[in-house]
């Protein structure tokens, strides 16, 4: 890191001794609002009930209750709220990553009629918003039979023009003649797409398995609406349900909201590094 | 050469027929569908094969018009909704941004911690400030009860969930909370890509750094700031999971939005389908024609280095 050679030491010093410290507190503050929430879930989680709607609000429970996580975990099969989230994310996930890039090389390895046609129209589709589909996609998922199956849960959500456009930007960047090559070789076009263009792509193919795998894993409104029973909801609605039923009781709903973001929380801690650079390729769309 | 050239467009269409199905079964043909569904009285139950919904003609549309109080209430939630989650988000978070943009320690600590409510689910979010909204203990409040209790300042703390008044603000709260970590790290990307070279010039210019923000980083930034304000229109426009989960758009309807109409009127008792297709064709326009006027807007204020567009 030394470019700006001489006049390095103008800018990419640290800023002033004062204007350091103001910037630490603002971000501090602005931290600690962040983080609140967490805490207070967490706090909650291990209290005695009678604890929880006091005032002056207690951080510390008189004792840690720790049995409150067994008692949510029992009074709602959590263990089948994970077992529907898992499927759903990990399968979707993959559906989702082998649709799009099997299209995205499509649009860029090979060359058919109506191909750029054929890709406008789906950049189009990008432009309406998801609601307009839901009513006549819940309304054919239901004629499909598919209600409250996991078909319902998985299918329509894995394909995406979105991921399809992102891999497709990438995809172009790798040169013409590494396909060429290979086809010289005796390479299909299968062969290219999985052992050049995707292992080529791994930033952006990571950046599309980030995206899609969060977005399942936290998607709320689609699965609400395609299940009914206890055990085809995932966590998300699950965690919903719970405060309908209890709402009363408090600490068992937030042990049930730690339980459920816990595993993200700490994915997400470990591999941050990947997740800032999913949004950095993505959003750098924007210039 | 010419040998597999045919099989190749063949293959071309092979290669698109996985995502191409899913594109007509669940998007293309949906479309159409919605539009079809917009003018019949579509229920829950309805069979096309048994009793094929009546045609309403703009029959839903009307209803919308003419004496839907629950459409007006919304209409008026959702100009709340997005003049204050936009400017806000985009403000704070150019401001986050700013900060964590410095050549400090920390910083990485920092931009993990508010990057956190992104990745978590929004009904945990939504649960727990619904703790802490609570009137009477909840964290919230705590401060301004302690300000008026030992001082005896005659201040009532707002009543956040529970009053007509609140429950709005209540949910750009919790919606603020959850994303601001997403648009700035879109905008600390935006940050880093403005060229160094242009500061250390007007540096040795003698510009100082008040005038360096506004001459260079944020006309640079205006194609991020713009990215960033078009997706937060169409983000606050479509906003459900956040006010569904912490006040199931009550008290009266007040924090209801164009998408929780969607769903009640869907699967609430009287589950019109058709209705509720009419109202996502409603929030499809509006959203189309305010992203139309920001596009045309752009020319006035976004700054494109040449050759760049978007």
């Amino acid at each position: 890191m030394n470019r700006g050679g001489m006049n390095q030491g103008l800018l990419t010093r640290p800023p002033r001794r004062s204007s350091a410290l103001f910037i630490y507190m603002a971000l501090t503050l602005g931290a600690v609002a962040m983080l609140l929430p967490f805490l207070w879930m967490l706090s909650t989680s291990l209290k005695h009930p009678s604890e929880i709607f006091v005032f002056p609000p207690q951080w510390f429970p008189k004792q840690i209750h720790w049995e409150n996580y067994l008692s949510a975990w029992t009074v709602l099969p959590f263990n089948l709220f994970y077992r529907n989230s898992i499927i759903v994310s990990v399968v979707g996930t993959a559906f989702e990553v082998l649709t799009s890039s099997l299209a995205a090389f499509a649009f860029t390895r090979l060359r058919f009629p109506a191909r750029d046609k054929l890709f406008l129209l789906y950049l189009a589709t990008l432009m309406i918003p998801s609601q307009v589909t839901l009513i006549p996609s819940f309304i054919i998922v239901r004629y499909l039979g598919w209600y409250n199956t996991f078909a319902a849960l998985i299918v329509p959500t894995a394909f995406s023009a979105f991921s399809t456009f992102l891999l497709r930007q990438y995809f172009r960047s790798i040169p013409m003649e590494l396909d060429e090559a290979a086809r010289m070789d005796g390479a299909t076009s299968w062969r290219i797409w999985w052992r050049i263009s995707l292992p080529l792509a791994a930033p952006a193919l990571s950046a599309v398995m980030i995206f899609s795998f969060l977005g399942k894993w936290n998607a709320f409104l689609w699965p609400l609406m395609v299940t009914k029973t206890m055990d085809m909801r995932t966590l998300p609605v699950g965690l919903s349900m719970f405060q309908g039923q209890y709402s009363t009781q408090w600490h068992l709903l937030m042990a049930g909201a730690i339980i459920a973001l816990a595993p993200a929380l700490l994915v997400y801690i470990v591999g941050q590094k990947w997740i800032v650079r999913a949004v950095n390729l993505s959003g750098g769309g924007a210039r | 050469m010419t040998k597999w050239r045919p099989n190749r467009q063949l293959e071309g269409y092979l290669f698109l027929l996985p995502n191409m199905i899913g594109f007509v079964v669940f998007t293309a043909f949906p479309v159409v569908f919605a539009l079809y569904i917009a003018f019949t009285d579509w229920r829950l139950a309805a069979s096309i094969f048994e009793s094929p919904p009546a045609f309403v003609g703009f029959g839903n549309f009307a209803d919308l018009v003419q004496g839907d109080l629950i459409f007006k209430q919304v209409a008026l939630n959702m100009v709340f909704y997005v003049a204050a989650i936009v400017p806000l988000q985009t403000g704070i978070s150019l401001l986050i941004a700013l900060a964590l943009n410095q050549k400090l320690r920390g910083m990485q600590a920092f931009r993990l911690i508010y990057y956190m409510p992104v990745i978590t689910t929004v009904v945990a979010g939504a649960l727990v400030f619904q703790l802490m909204f609570d009137h009477d203990s909840g964290l919230i409040n705590a401060p301004i009860w302690w300000l008026a209790e030992n001082f005896k300042l005659p201040i009532q703390p707002p009543e956040w969930l529970t009053s007509t008044a609140w429950a709005k603000p209540s949910v750009v709260i919790l919606t603020l909370w959850k994303n601001i970590g997403f648009t700035v790290v879109i905008f600390l990307a935006g940050l880093q890509s403005i060229p160094l070279e242009l500061h250390e010039a007007a540096a040795i210019d003698g510009a100082n750094s008040r005038q360096r923000f506004w001459r260079i980083t944020l006309p640079l930034l205006s194609p991020t700031t713009f990215f960033v304000l078009v997706i937060l229109t169409i983000g606050s426009f479509q906003l459900f999971d956040e006010a569904f989960v912490m006040t199931r758009g009550g008290p009266a309807n007040a924090s209801l939005t164009a998408v929780g109409y969607i769903y009640n009127t869907a699967f609430g008792t009287t589950s019109r389908m058709g209705k509720a297709a009419a109202i996502s064709w409603v929030l499809f326009a509006v959203i189309f024609a305010f992203t139309l006027i920001q596009q045309r807007l752009q020319g006035r204020w976004v700054y494109y280095e040449a050759g760049e567009s978007v």
